[in-house]
């Protein structure tokens, strides 16, 4: 599936600046692994050393949170957009 | 305790150069009334500690949390569930803005849709990274109209929906946010609020300790 994914400021250095990266992708973690192989460093961030989400970190399909889907497995349709959305603290 | 310095002016509003080294909560309350004499403002001229929090919420209708750091979130939080007190959540990193609304037990809480903050190493402050000065006002003015409409029970509050804010890409974007029926402070099995001060992990202390 050709997925976009949406990338926080804070994680846009890793990937040159872009606020969205297009991949192909079949599931949550595939989008992830897509974006990592191409910018080595996004999984980091966003998966821990067990390959979990962090639980700082939400991930949305469309604008559903994907703890309440199917997690990193939540299928992906063609066209939809993965937004990573750590959690910030500033005031 | 905390006083007005010259390099907040460009984002804190209430403040002027004429007040640097003032404290800001009477910076604060100089500008209010010199807009409306009618306001009653009230400060606390403290550190929001666990052991003051419940004391400084007690009889408000709405917390608007605008703090700068995840363990006094997590307090805001714990205290808000505890005395059932709407909290009006904005923060910002950057070049980006977040806000909602937690109802207690009616929404998710903070814990529901954070449920752990992020590593030090993983999170760097305001004061690392910056904060583009005009950010503060747009989120701040969010919260603003959040707790207006919360207030005269007006239209539809971000509860169960969190509002996104990019300057760089300059769009709005909305996520659902649900209540987790496992969250360790509203959720059905949840032990008894206990405040306290948070560690690194901001984990609520058990009962007791």
């Amino acid at each position: 599936m050709n997925v976009i994914v949406r990338l926080p400021s804070q994680l846009r250095s890793l990937v040159g600046g872009a606020g969205e990266v297009p991949v192909e992708a079949a599931t949550v973690r595939d989008a992830i692994n897509a974006v990592d192989a191409a910018y080595p460093g996004i999984a980091f961030r966003v998966l821990d050393d067990r390959g979990a989400l962090r639980r700082f970190v939400n991930v949305f399909v469309a604008d559903e949170d994907v703890r309440f889907l199917n997690g990193l497995d939540t299928v992906l349709e063609s066209g939809q957009t993965v937004s990573l959305v750590p959690a910030v603290a500033g005031g | 305790m905390d006083v007005v310095d010259s390099s907040n002016l460009q984002r804190q509003i209430l403040h002027n150069l004429d007040r640097v080294g003032m404290r800001k909560v009477d910076s604060a309350r100089l500008t209010l009334e010199a807009m409306n004499p009618d306001l009653k403002v009230l400060t606390y001229d403290t550190r929001l500690g666990a052991d003051n929090i419940l004391d400084i919420i007690d009889g408000y209708d709405v917390i608007v949390d605008g703090t700068d750091n995840f363990p006094t979130r997590y307090l805001v939080n714990d205290a808000a569930l505890l005395k059932n007190i709407p909290v009006v959540h904005g923060s910002i990193f950057r070049f980006e803005g977040q806000i909602t609304v937690f109802n207690p037990y009616v929404g998710p809480c903070y814990r529901c849709m954070i449920p752990e903050p992020p590593p030090a190493e993983l999170a760097p402050s305001c004061a690392e990274a910056g904060v583009l000065g005009v950010l503060p006002g747009i989120v701040g003015s969010i919260q603003a109209i959040e707790t207006i409409k919360l207030i005269l029970e007006l239209g539809d509050p971000l509860v169960g929906r969190l509002l996104t804010y990019d300057a760089l890409d300059q769009s709005f974007r909305t996520f659902k946010v649900r209540r987790d029926p496992t969250c360790p402070a509203c959720g059905e099995d949840a032990p008894p609020i206990v405040i306290a001060e948070y560690d690194d992990l901001c984990m609520p202390h058990p009962v007791g300790v």
